[in-house]
């Protein structure tokens, strides 16, 4: 049987190459599509410069008209447009609601105008700020949908706030985006290894990660060592073990009339033995598209490559090689035939 | 991320005043971040040269042309520190870098708003000044 579930990528995985001004934003599309994965994610205060601010004038319609004739060269789709609530925008105070709201709205605006259905929205966006924000969007015909992202899970009561709004106002305006970085069922070898790189202690570390990929109390240790006043960063990796979490794979099935589109986390694409395609290291995917598959989403796996900053530092970032080794995993599991 | 930007390779230079002397020295900054944010978020940074701390009021930034104090830049709501630009960090020091080898480090902190804390990025860089 073939899945419904289609391919992605979220350009924030070829942000390296960006910055270092070796891909601009049409390369990242040509690098996304090459590997078939027709979902284009994007965040816009990344690789769109001048992206306006709340209050602003919006981008002029000659970037959407060129933004559409990309999509069209490609074959592409716009899937979901990243925002963000800079709370923390002026000094000395936090951004009031009807400001958080008319923030929102921009985005609104500009995820319809890029012709994407939905909106991540960022964890610190209040509940009732989206709430505020529905009926716009709905008009808009645009999704909004939390980004669930550890330390946060399914089981946080501000999470559960926001899936009561997603109640209240449909399923079709309002729901969640889970980031599978709620899954990390092995703490990243490249977060271990830049540690270990940063001086911290080989004992503790090969501790940090038994008792993290045991399921053991990660908490109890970062405080036994916080105790101990150990080094900055062997406390950063122990750090790493709290904020970091394993949620069992099933809380997909428990909330699938939420989950509108999904970020697929990876830190580090290795070849395995045995198989004729690379695995993820800690996030077991193999567990996961099964789930998908079997409560029908039908919506994109959106590939977030997370590991180059963490390697930086010792060798040189390949972020086309990373996705495509990620989208080469989830054809697999998905079990695309061509 | 991008830890190296923090203090781009071969920009640490002197500067020097209208009179001609040397009134202290520069480098070139990327955002640590994966997204632009407005220069009302950034943080005061912690430079250091040779072991010695800069005091906050000694640093100056200068980005599309124009330079402020870090004071001022927390007002500055309007304009983003843009991926793929470079803001010039200048350290007010007569004299500025004395020839022969230096270390600066930086940390640049930046007001994320959805982290409890603030973001601290260091990075450190030996210098050879002729």
């Amino acid at each position: 049987m073939t899945s419904q579930i289609k391919r992605g990528v979220s350009l924030y995985s070829y942000q390296h190459e960006y910055v270092h001004g070796t891909m601009n934003l049409e390369d990242c599309v040509a690098a996304a599509a090459k590997e078939g994965a027709l979902g284009i994610e994007t965040l816009g205060e990344q690789m769109i410069p001048g992206f306006p601010f709340p209050g602003q004038a919006d981008l002029p319609d000659s970037f959407y008209s060129w933004w559409k004739d990309l999509m069209a060269k490609y074959g592409t789709t716009p899937t979901v447009h990243d925002m963000f609530l800079d709370t923390k925008r002026y000094r000395g105070r936090l951004l009031n609601h009807d400001e958080m709201v008319d923030s929102l709205k921009r985005d609104i605006r500009h995820t319809a105008k890029l012709g994407a259905k939905g909106i991540r929205i960022i964890v610190n966006t209040p509940p009732e700020v989206v709430e505020s924000a529905a009926p716009y969007a709905a008009e808009h015909g645009v999704w909004m949908g939390v980004e669930v992202h550890s330390p946060y899970s399914f089981e946080d009561g501000w999470i559960k706030r926001h899936l009561e709004v997603a109640e209240r106002v449909g399923t079709d305006v309002v729901g969640c985006v889970p980031d599978m970085g709620i899954f990390v069922h092995r703490l990243p070898r490249v977060v271990v290894d830049r540690a270990l790189r940063d001086g911290a202690d080989p004992e503790l570390a090969r501790e940090i990660v038994d008792t993290y990929n045991s399921h053991g109390d990660s908490q109890a240790l970062f405080d036994r060592l916080e105790r101990q006043g150990v080094d900055g960063v062997t406390l950063g990796l122990a750090r790493n073990g709290i904020h970091m979490i394993a949620q069992p794979v099933d809380c997909l099935r428990e909330h699938a009339e939420f989950i509108k589109h999904i970020h697929a986390k990876f830190y580090e694409m290795h070849q395995a033995e045995g198989t004729d395609y690379w695995h993820e290291y800690s996030i077991p995917y193999h567990e996961i598209v099964p789930v998908l598959d079997e409560i029908g989403y039908d919506g994109y796996l959106s590939s977030e490559y997370e590991g180059n900053r963490h390697i930086e530092d010792a060798e040189p970032v390949d972020s086309i090689t990373q996705v495509a080794a990620h989208q080469g995993m989830l054809k697999a599991l998905i079990g695309e035939e061509n | 991320m991008f830890d190296e930007l923090i203090i781009r390779e071969g920009s640490v230079r002197n500067v020097t005043g209208p009179d001609g002397e040397v009134t202290g020295f520069s480098f070139d900054s990327h955002i640590p971040y994966y997204r632009g944010l407005g220069l009302s978020m950034v943080e005061v940074p912690e430079v250091t040269v040779d072991g010695e701390a800069v005091p906050g009021e000694d640093l100056r930034f200068t980005y599309n042309g124009v330079t402020r104090t870090f004071d001022e830049l927390a007002d500055v709501t309007d304009v983003r520190w843009e991926l793929r630009t470079f803001a010039t960090i200048t350290v007010l020091r007569p004299g500025g870098l004395a020839p022969g080898e230096h270390e600066v480090h930086v940390n640049l902190r930046l007001r994320v708003s959805y982290l409890p804390f603030i973001s601290e990025n260091r990075f450190t860089r030996r210098v050879t000044v002729a």
